[in-house]
């Protein structure tokens, strides 16, 4: 069933088979739909067999970043006497993603399991699932089945009957872009400031309260009991391309597109069908003018560059950006690009976190030129001015938002220079006048 | 600063190249700290040796070879075998575009900020920025703000290194500084309520890196430029924090701590550094003064010493010595009241216990004197109100104690009254002989502090008037009453105090250095 749409006969609805069926939230519901079986097959493994199993699938991070998740596991040294944490990072918060958003509003249960499976795998008792502060139903779901979980002993001290104790907490985040940036979130979760760490020491090493921590992103966790009960392989063949990507994985499309939504695929899967096809195309009398393909930290592509892209980990490489969050962003050629860059700029410097020079500044002085710009009142040099900026902000700073913030920046200047110029020479948007005329 | 932890013989040492000098440097040593042993500065603002590490102002950054990225040399650890380039075209260009992107919302305002001259800011600007900027929109505004205590916030030059955070949070543990607001909106808060009045908030104005941050009590009062600077030691409290004396005109403007590890690390005080005043004080005495029948004369230095002398010739002194007093002077007097058979006592007023948590052993003592131990050491006996009853054979000699509050009667009748003082108490009215001696500032000499450490101090300022160093007129009486010599420098009146006090054999000027030498079993009381 898919959600808010049917679903595509060409999708692969794994983690989205349930969307839209409120059954499936209650926990009868869910164990009805199977839910549970590889938990209790799990808690029944050696934690190093589940980490295996998990390496063998080649099942990459889904927030963004994409490290392989059983090599993250097998950072957690089992037995060295520390308390060892899960976090699951439920703060969805990328411009154009919402993708865990709907994981958690119908299949609440599939992120517990994932996540107290994930903590048996990691050797932690202890699991906190943080989410964005802004998804009130979510939040409203995740507890209720949280609750449920617990009334029926799947979670607690005696975890199924395993005697081996899981538990699974709900922390609401403040409402911070940036508290999605793992050492981000360990410090909200503790009840500092939201401000990313340096690194190392890396949170396997010393996370959440100062101990051993592995975090994972919801679609990442939600797809592990797939995997367990499934068999490494299954996933590894779903993948329709490259042996590094593998599995299926949620899009959210959003923009000018006719049918926006979430979409399940598998890894390879051709962008260019997927943006026609499946999300049906651009707005009738409209024609695709620029994609960003997976959140709003990564590069900007042409029409062209993502037709020719392959939808996995190092097709979109090859297409000159990333997979991200699987965050599609359509932009047709009714916008301006000038006013969609200042915009996704204005987002990075009201959430810059204000430790690093490059990024409190930088973010905030990139806006004001490209606001300026999209009024009128740029020069010719600023073009310049931006680059240099957005070198300035590149790998320099603590956590990438910065660099985020230069990515679209860059991509702008790039590929769509001529609607730059156009600003400047014209001393008014284009794009603004053409609409109104 | 010294290497850190050289003396350790367990700490493996790691061999690394900064800008092709071969270091070596224990392990876990920051490349920041390595650079700086190597005789090289990385331009750093967030990062400072007596706080944690925060990372933040990305000025530091260094090529590190083989490295992807360039790497913050404060929060980056050494490793062996690293070559580490300061001054490449790219960790140049990078930190230049960080002075750029912090001078863009900075005001500018140096002519009339009272870091100017010795701010940070400039500084690297200078070194290493941009000679103009390329902002063509307007800078953000915020307003000037009162943080209580001593300290006044100005927003706009605010750079957000977070030192003052980290201080109050870690070192005063007093966090009432907090960065409030995201983004290019964030400036240092206060929380509601609470204010800068922890007796050590105000290191956070030397901490600060800019003109943001600064001493109500000095502001707008001198330039950086302007003042001599001189190597001291705190004298309000026993602790002897290491400070520099800031002067123009003669005249202390403001203290500053001085580092020293082994004491106050970097820190002092805001009671110490803000009693200065009387360092300055007008109604000095500056003249030799001789009884002549009602009135106290002006006399000749020769005349009013040997006055002295006579007095004390077949008399027994009772001296009462203040705690402001040097070991030179203290030392000189106990053997006068030695020779004479008389004995020594001191007063010293008391105030509240304040320590610093984030330093072991570092508080504002409750002895408000710099050198309590030192009169303890040469003998003097604490005694609030002198009750002796002295008599005809005794002279009472006041060395730099007012005797406030105690009536004339109440140490009997002495035969005489000397004053070596730089004021003339009400007492002194009474006085045979007056010799004036410089105050601390006026003259060079040591403090022990309460640990027993010994530590040196730098003239400041000139004596007023005929007032001559403490050491000096002492030493010059001893000489009159048989002693070999006088002494012309402070050096060998330290030298003869070592040479003749078991506490302090085997010292000198020259080992004591300007970071002080613990006296052996100095620390038991």
């Amino acid at each position: 069933m898919g959600y808010p749409h049917k679903s595509h006969p060409r999708e692969t609805p794994v983690l989205s088979k349930h969307f839209g069926d409120p059954e499936a939230r209650t926990l009868a519901g869910w164990r009805q739909r199977g839910g549970y079986r590889a938990l209790e097959q799990a808690l029944g493994m050696a934690p190093a067999d589940i980490v295996n199993v998990v390496k063998e699938s080649g099942l990459r991070g889904r927030g963004g970043a994409g490290f392989p998740t059983g090599l993250k596991w097998s950072f957690m040294k089992p037995g060295d006497g520390k308390p060892h944490y899960l976090c699951c990072n439920a703060d969805e918060s990328e411009p154009g993603t919402f993708k865990d958003r709907e994981i958690m509003r119908w299949t609440p249960h599939a992120l517990i399991e994932g996540c107290a499976l994930g903590a048996h795998a990691i050797g932690a008792e202890t699991a906190y699932i943080y989410i964005r502060g802004e998804f009130t139903e979510p939040l409203r779901v995740m507890e209720a089945a949280v609750r449920e979980a617990y009334r029926d002993g799947l979670l607690g001290k005696n975890a199924m009957s395993s005697g081996k104790r899981v538990d699974v907490h709900v922390h609401k985040g403040a409402g911070a872009y940036i508290c999605g940036e793992e050492t981000a979130l360990m410090n909200s979760l503790e009840g500092r400031r939201g401000n990313p760490r340096i690194k190392p020491p890396f949170p396997a090493v010393s996370g959440l309260f100062g101990q051993p921590t592995t975090i994972n992103n919801v679609e990442t966790l939600a797809a592990v009991p797939h995997i367990l009960t499934n068999g490494a392989q299954w996933y590894k063949e779903m993948s329709l391309s490259s042996p590094k990507s593998t599995g299926s994985k949620l899009f959210s499309v959003c923009g000018n597109i006719r049918k926006p939504g979430n979409y399940e695929v598998t890894m390879g899967f051709p962008f260019k069908e997927f943006l026609y096809d499946l999300c049906g195309g651009p707005l009738p009398g409209r024609k695709f003018k620029a994609i960003i393909p997976g959140g709003s930290s990564v590069p900007i592509q042409t029409v062209e560059e993502a037709e020719a892209t392959l939808m996995d980990y190092e097709g979109f490489v090859a297409g000159g950006t990333m997979l991200g969050s699987g965050g599609v962003i359509v932009f047709d050629d009714s916008q301006c690009m000038v006013k969609q860059i200042a915009r996704l700029a204005r987002f990075y410097a009201h959430e810059s976190c204000a430790q690093c020079t490059q990024c409190r500044e930088g973010t905030a002085w990139t806006t004001r030129i490209l606001e300026r710009i999209e009024n009128g009142d740029g020069v010719m040099d600023d073009l310049d001015t931006l680059m240099e900026i957005g070198e300035n902000m590149t790998g320099k700073t603590i956590c990438v938002l910065s660099d985020s913030c230069a990515t679209p920046v860059f991509s702008g200047l790039q590929k769509w220079r001529h609607e730059f110029e156009a600003h400047i020479k014209q001393k008014r948007c284009p794009m603004r006048s053409a609409v109104a005329a | 600063m010294t290497a850190p932890a050289m003396t350790a013989p367990a700490t493996k040492m790691v061999s690394l190249t900064i800008e092709g000098r071969q270091v070596s440097v224990p392990e876990g040593t920051s490349i920041l700290e390595a650079a700086k042993y190597a005789g090289i500065l990385v331009p750093h603002y967030c990062y400072h040796p007596g706080l944690p590490v925060a990372g933040v102002c990305r000025m530091c950054l260094v090529e590190v070879e083989k490295a992807p990225k360039l790497a913050a040399s404060c929060a980056t650890s050494v490793a062996e075998g690293q070559v580490v380039h300061v001054h490449s075209a790219k960790a140049l260009e990078a930190r230049k575009g960080v002075l750029e992107l912090l001078l863009i919302n900075h005001p500018l305002d140096c002519p009339i900020c009272d870091q100017a001259g010795e701010c940070e800011l400039q500084d690297y600007t200078y070194m290493e920025g941009r000679p103009d900027s390329r902002l063509r929109d307007p800078k953000r505004f915020n307003p000037v703000e009162d943080f209580g205590g001593d300290v006044m916030y100005v927003t706009n030059r605010c750079i957000l290194c977070t030192r003052c955070v980290r201080f109050m949070d870690t070192m005063a543990e007093d966090p009432v500084l907090n960065v409030s607001e995201r983004g290019d909106r964030a400036v240092i808060g206060k929380f509601d309520g609470h204010d800068l009045t922890h007796p050590w908030a105000g290191n956070v104005i030397d901490l600060c890196p800019v003109g943001a941050l600064l001493s109500k009590d000095s502001l707008n009062k001198v330039r950086a430029w302007e003042v001599d600077r001189t190597a001291s030691v705190c004298p309000n409290c026993t602790q002897g924090c290491n400070m520099i004396i800031e002067t123009r005109d003669n005249t202390v403007v403001r203290l500053r701590p001085r580092s020293n590890e082994a004491v106050n690390q970097f820190f002092m005080c805001d009671y110490g550094r803000l009693n200065y005043r009387w360092m300055n004080r007008q109604d000095r005495v500056d003249t030799p003064l001789v009884r002549r029948g009602n009135d106290l004369m002006l006399a000749e230095w020769d005349a009013a010493l040997a006055a002295a002398a006579q007095l004390l010739t077949g008399a027994k002194a009772r001296v009462i010595a203040s705690p402001m007093l040097s070991n030179e002077a203290l030392g000189l007097l106990a053997r006068i009241y030695r020779k004479t058979g008389g004995s020594g006592s001191y007063r010293v007023a008391k105030g509240d216990r304040a320590p610093l948590p984030g330093v072991k052993n570092l508080a504002r003592r409750e002895e408000l004197g710099a050198n309590v131990r030192g009169l303890e050491l040469f003998g003097f006996k604490r005694s609030e109100s002198p009750a002796w009853n002295l008599g005809s054979e005794d002279i009472l000699i006041l060395a730099d104690e007012e005797l406030a509050g105690i009536d004339a009667g109440a140490v009997g009748q002495p035969r005489a009254i000397i004053v070596i003082g730089t004021t003339l108490p009400s007492w002194a009215r009474g006085a045979a002989v007056v010799l004036p001696i410089g105050n601390f500032t006026e003259e060079e000499g040591t403090f022990t502090n309460v640990d027993g450490r010994v530590q040196r101090f730098m003239q400041a300022k000139a004596a007023p008037g005929y007032a001559r160093p403490s050491f000096a007129v002492i030493g010059d009486l001893l000489a009159l009453l048989g002693e070999k010599t006088g002494y012309m420098l402070a050096s060998d009146a330290f030298a003869a105090v070592a040479a003749s006090e078991a506490a302090f054999s085997g010292l000198s000027y020259e080992t004591l250095g300007l970071r002080g030498v613990a006296l052996a079993g100095g620390a038991a009381r």
